[in-house]
């Protein structure tokens, strides 16, 4: 493989960004599409052209050296590259995702202000994210770590002038902060076992480091290997939103929707899964680690899935669902399925981005309002968003031939396979999450597309007002609302293509057949994905089978459950709802999470930072000791009545004094 | 090229003595001749840094010749691997100060050029001493125009402040003649060379290590001999505030390595507890006092000092590496990075101080809450001034994430806590820096002040950019840096490890 490609490929949308960013003003809003866009393009391409390579050609896989960043006691940082097969998938899904996108904005931006910023963000994204997957090192993935995290927090704070918004990027910043603490304490460890930075120092290691202990305290040791994997983990739980750093991701949604569905739910959120994965081979090595992994992912799977179904904002509800979706990415990571985990971490790519952009079209649609209490019966004037939504729906529940069923049934039976601590609590999870999913994506469905028409009505008095709407002038709302244009449609259909049949097509060699090759290490002990593999017969008699198994029976039961509650008797939703007033109430406060960080986190925080400011600082050192001495002086000055307290040659008169006493005692005690 | 020291030395002191002679009836001719003279210091340090060998950690561009001879001072000047960067850095940052104050500053505007070009000829003299006796005249001599800086051009409590930072800073530096002293007698020599080698009993080391400790601390600042810091830059003018934080500061680092690690690395392997415990207070404690702060100038003064934690965490954590680990390697590690860090907070906390000029300029107010929305009518300053709080959190990419993430790395070698401890930067760091570009920078226009706000002109828009585009370039590739940087660390982990008992 060429390394030159290799490096055009993050490089172009790096300089396109540049240009519109800072060369906005004389490239116009046009200039800086086309540009942002043809840059994506050719990486698009060439990330199709190394996956020809090195999958269909056989290339082996590149890792190389860019430039040296610095050279320090010895150890070497360097900027450069790792393209396996593991890298290429990444590379494939994030440019094809992000050009669909970026096409997709010229429609949705189109009447902002801020049209050509947000070109120059996403293309910076784009440029960080591929740094991030196509690293050889710790050092530059945690700068494409720490980058997607920087472009993420400025466009959830894209509309700046919004309270909502500059909290929510705020709150995710300082999320993404706590685990990216996590994070670069496993890299120490890496760096302490190692001293190296490079995938395959540590990938050596492995095996070594899991023999050796760290001390915590005086009589305390861990394991090396799974405290740097757990510290790793949490990283991951940062960016992929695992409970209970999960808190950011919601809120996130207060950016526009094209990056809600290229960052908040195909690519960046992805990010922690993909570093599992590449990580195998320390993982593998710690069971400790891959338990408690399982463990966050089963408690993330269905937990945030449920919040899901009692959520009125369209965009939000896809949001618990891409929570949901990564707790079912993180438990595969952590029953060793990592093909599996990479697996659904593609499907999802494709069919989540669908479902955000489709809602985003209704969002447009419906003049700028998010509340699906005001949508309903939508299927008639936005027929194309309305199919492909459906798409997006029917992969996301895993209904059998759409790409979702492919990934989310190997998890599941991957599960089923293991023996790993929490496996039977993870099996009950993700299967409790499949009726869940089911549940609230027909929900969203139907209150959205089918149903009466309720966007005539007045809006209901709790109404928390369309969140995209104050960037827009000029659109009412309450219009009937209308199809998209095709610069919005066509990423629909892109999107809704692969949603449909990129399960049939590649779960033969991506999951069980040799795709990932080296890339992914799995210890023979652990291997779930095989065993499943061995029941596995083909595309066909495996979705034909799909309708016989108990995770089928479970979606079904969900979606009816949707049709009778939210279409056939909506009554029934309300009296279910005050019959279980407390699960509502735990449900309406999110698990109380954001009650507990805003009022108990935060303002302990803040108390601390006060007590020790006036009181430490200010009461203690300033007070007692400062100012006290120079009273002390002051007093003695007056008791002498020499000098005049409170004037600099007083003090310095002193000190004089002092230094004149203690040089006479140096000089008195040193030998001639 | 013989005397490159001198002249960088000398030429701004001249030029200040002129820009002084000429006065404010020739503001003009005074004004571009300040420029000059900063910018022709700065084009000196070109050929300094170029003509470096940084493939040895020997002393080079040496000058020699006798002082006093009654006590046997030398004139004596030198440069290895950690003085270089400071006086680059030093050339460097003179000049933005002096072009921000162009229009800005109206009151005996000759003096405050001139105390600026003086200064930054005194403080390259620190960092190229060889001689001690003559580093001390230098490193006093500079308070004297930081004093007038801060007295004369300062905020409302300036006579506070400037007395507070006077007696902490003469303080500590007093005893560090005495210590000095102390070792003339002892060994007859001033030269730093000759103090580093001079054989030194524990309990003498002791006492000298605390003389040194005391100076340095002070100038660093380490919590709890900081409290002076926030005061005076919060009356400084913004020149004084940028220079304090980004050369003066540096100074305590500089001392740490040159004078207290080489000359006690006894009572340093003995007391390393003692400081490593001070930085990481420094970093933890003063986080959650930066959270709190309502004045943009305490916030960043605050926010140096837990910066600076770094400085003297990556110096100290050596004996701990050692001890932990049996051998040096990784040792070296703590000093590069504490060294990156000097220089990188320099940049940084220098553009931090200049944005906070730019806003005070205009509004005449450092209060976070008399800010909000900034970005609705500033954009271009937005967008720097959230770029530098990035750095300031420490981002990849940026100079601020080199030297906090080698030290992180070093003190993971020493115990798991330290690094444990020192992380804590990176959500403290986000949390008080971020939080503080949300009410000044985002939302929406919060009264008729900000919405009068005019964004950047040419003079602000260029320093900001080069401060930008330095802070970015070393982000991305500090291994020239680390290059010059190799040597001589190798030789100080040498020193800082051997014994001389």
């Amino acid at each position: 493989m060429n390394p030159t490609t290799l490096i055009w490929i993050p490089l172009l949308p790096l300089l396109a960004a540049i240009v519109a960013g800072l060369g906005g003003r004389w490239v116009g809003r046009h200039g800086a599409h086309l540009v942002t866009i043809a840059a994506v393009a050719v990486s698009c391409v060439l990330s199709l052209g190394v996956l020809k390579a090195i999958y269909f050609a056989g290339v082996p896989a590149f890792d190389g050296t860019v430039y040296t960043w610095l050279v320090s006691d010895g150890m070497r940082m360097q900027v450069g590259f790792l393209v396996d097969r593991l890298t290429t998938l990444m590379m494939v899904v994030v440019t094809f995702v992000s050009l669909c996108v970026h096409v997709y904005t010229i429609g949705y931006m189109r009447d902002d202000p801020g049209y050509t910023r947000f070109f120059s963000y996403i293309s910076l994204f784009t440029f960080s994210m591929l740094m991030l997957v196509m690293s050889n090192n710790f050092m530059q993935l945690f700068f494409g770590w720490e980058a997607v995290g920087v472009v993420s927090y400025l466009l959830i704070g894209f509309w700046y002038t919004r309270p909502s918004a500059i909290f929510a990027n705020l709150k995710a910043f300082l999320v993404n902060r706590i685990g990216d603490f996590g994070f670069v304490l496993g890299i120490a460890g890496i760096a302490y076992f190692t001293h190296s930075l490079n995938y395959t120092d540590a990938f050596t290691a492995a095996p070594h480091i899991a023999q050796a202990l760290i001390p915590l305290a005086a009589a305390t040791s861990v394991n090396a290997l799974t405290l740097i994997c757990v510290c790793l983990f949490i990283g991951a739980m940062g960016k992929s939103a695992q409970v209970p750093l999960h808190v950011w991701l919601p809120d996130s949604m207060e950016g526009p929707t094209p990056i809600s569905a290229l960052i908040h739910a195909a690519t960046m959120v992805t990010a922690g899964i993909f570093m599992v994965a590449r990580m195998s081979p320390l993982f593998e090595y710690s069971e400790g680690a891959l338990s408690f992994v399982l463990l966050i992912g089963s408690i993330t799977a269905l937990f945030m899935g449920l919040l899901g179904v009692v959520n009125n904002d369209i965009k939000r509800v896809i949001a618990y669902s891409t929570l949901s979706q990564l707790g079912y990415m993180t438990v595969a990571l952590g029953v060793s399925a990592y093909s599996a985990a990479m697996f659904h971490l593609m499907t999802h790519a494709f069919f989540k981005a669908l479902l955000f952009l489709a809602a985003g079209s209704v969002i447009m649609g419906m003049h700028h309002e998010q509340d699906m209490r005001r949508m309903g019966g939508l299927a008639k004037y936005m027929p194309i968003t309305a199919i492909t939504c459906w798409i997006g729906a029917l992969a996301l529940i895993g209904t059998p031939f759409f790409a979702g069923f492919y990934s989310k049934d190997a998890i599941i039976e991957a599960v089923g396979e293991s023996h790993r601590m929490f496996a039977p609590f993870a099996h009950f999870c993700v299967l409790a999450g499949v009726f869940v999913t089911a549940l609230y994506t027909f929900r969203m469905l139907f209150m959205t597309f089918h149903g009466p028409e309720r966007f005539r009505d007045a809006p209901a008095p709790d109404d928390v007002h369309g969140h995209d709407a104050h960037q827009e002038p000029g659109h009412e709302h309450g219009g009937i609302p209308h199809e998209s244009p095709w610069v919005v449609t066509l990423p629909l259909i892109a999107l809704a293509i692969p949603s449909v049949v990129i399960g049939a097509l590649t779960v033969g060699p991506v999951l069980f057949g040799d795709y990932f090759g080296k890339s992914i290490f799995v210890l023979p002990a652990n291997d779930v994905v095989t065993k499943v593999g061995e029941e596995f017969g083909d595309w066909l008699p495996a979705a034909l089978h799909g309708f016989l198994t108990l995770p089928f029976a479970l979606a079904l039961a969900g979606a009816i459950t949707a049709w009778v509650f939210f279409l056939w008797r909506p009554a029934l939703a309300d009296a279910a709802a005050r019959r279980l007033g407390w699960l509502r109430s735990l449900l309406d406060h999110k698990y109380y999470f954001d009650w507990f960080n805003e009022n108990v986190i935060a303002r302990l925080t803040r108390g601390i930072g006060m007590v020790l400011w006036k009181g430490g600082d200010q009461g203690l050192i300033d007070g007692a000791l400062v100012n006290g001495t120079a009273a002390t002086v002051g007093w003695f000055g007056g008791v002498v009545r020499r000098v005049q307290s409170g004037y600099l040659y007083s003090y310095a008169f002193w000190m004089m004094i002092g230094l004149a006493v203690m040089l006479g005692w140096f000089l008195f005690q040193a030998p001639p | 090229m013989h005397g490159l020291l001198s002249l960088l030395i000398w030429l701004p002191i001249a030029a200040g003595v002129l820009v002084l002679v000429l006065g404010d009836r020739n503001i003009v001719i005074a004004r571009w001749l300040a420029l000059l003279a900063s910018l022709a210091t700065l084009a000196l340090s070109v050929p300094l840094w170029r003509g470096f060998d940084a493939s040895t950690s020997a002393l080079q561009f040496l000058e020699k010749v006798p002082w006093i001879a009654r006590f046997n001072a030398y004139y004596g000047l030198g440069v290895d691997g950690i003085a270089l960067p400071l006086i680059a850095l030093t050339a460097f940052m003179t000049v933005p100060v002096i072009i921000a104050a162009w229009t800005v500053i109206e009151k005996r505007a000759a003096q405050y050029y001139a105390a600026f070009l003086i200064m930054e000829g005194l403080m390259i003299g620190v960092f190229s001493a060889t001689d001690a006796l003559l580093f001390y005249f230098f490193w006093e001599a500079m308070l004297i125009p930081m004093f007038l800086i801060i007295g004369i051009w300062g905020g409302q409590r300036r006579v506070y402040a400037t007395i507070k930072f006077f007696l902490y800073t003469f303080l500590g530096s007093v005893f560090m003649l005495a210590a000095l002293i102390y070792m003339y007698v002892k060994g007859g020599s001033y030269s730093i060379a000759d103090l580093q080698a001079l054989p030194l009993t524990l309990t003498e080391q002791r006492w000298i290590f605390f003389a040194f400790f005391l100076a340095f601390a002070v100038k660093v600042p380490m919590w709890p001999v900081h409290t002076w810091l926030p005061d005076a830059h919060v009356e400084a003018p913004t020149g004084g505030s940028v220079i304090l934080a980004a050369v003066m500061l540096k100074m305590g680092g500089y001392g740490f390595l040159r004078f207290s690690l080489p000359i006690t690395p006894d009572a340093c392997r003995e007391l390393d507890l003692l400081v490593i415990s001070l930085s990481l207070i420094a970093v933890v404690y003063i986080g959650f006092v930066a959270l709190v702060q309502q004045d943009m100038k305490k916030l960043i003064a605050y926010s140096s000092i837990a910066h600076m934690g770094f400085v003297t965490l990556g110096a100290f954590i050596v004996y701990q590496i050692v001890r932990a680990t049996g051998g040096g390697v990784g040792a070296g590690m703590g000093l590069d990075g504490a060294m990156v860090q000097m220089i990188s907070h320099g940049l940084i906390s220098g553009a931090l101080f200049l944005c906070v000029g730019v806003l005070y300029d205009r509004m005449h107010s450092r209060q976070i809450a008399d800010y909000g929305g900034v970005i609705n009518t500033m954009p271009v300053f937005a967008g720097f001034l959230v770029l530098f709080c990035l750095a300031n959190t420490g981002l990849p990419g940026t100079s601020g994430f080199v030297g906090e993430f080698l030290v992180i790395i070093a003190s993971f070698r020493a115990s798991f806590w330290y690094a444990f401890l020192a992380a804590v930067t990176l959500v403290l760091g986000a949390a008080y820096t971020l939080w503080m570009v949300k009410r000044v920078v985002f939302g929406p226009v919060t009264s008729p002040r900000v919405a009068a706000l005019k964004d950047l002109n040419g003079r602000e828009f260029l320093i900001l950019g080069v401060l930008a585009l330095a802070v970015i370039g070393l982000g991305v590739w500090p291994e020239p840096l680390l290059r010059v940087l190799q040597p001589t660390i190798h030789h100080l982990v040498s020193q800082a490890i051997a014994t001389k008992l």
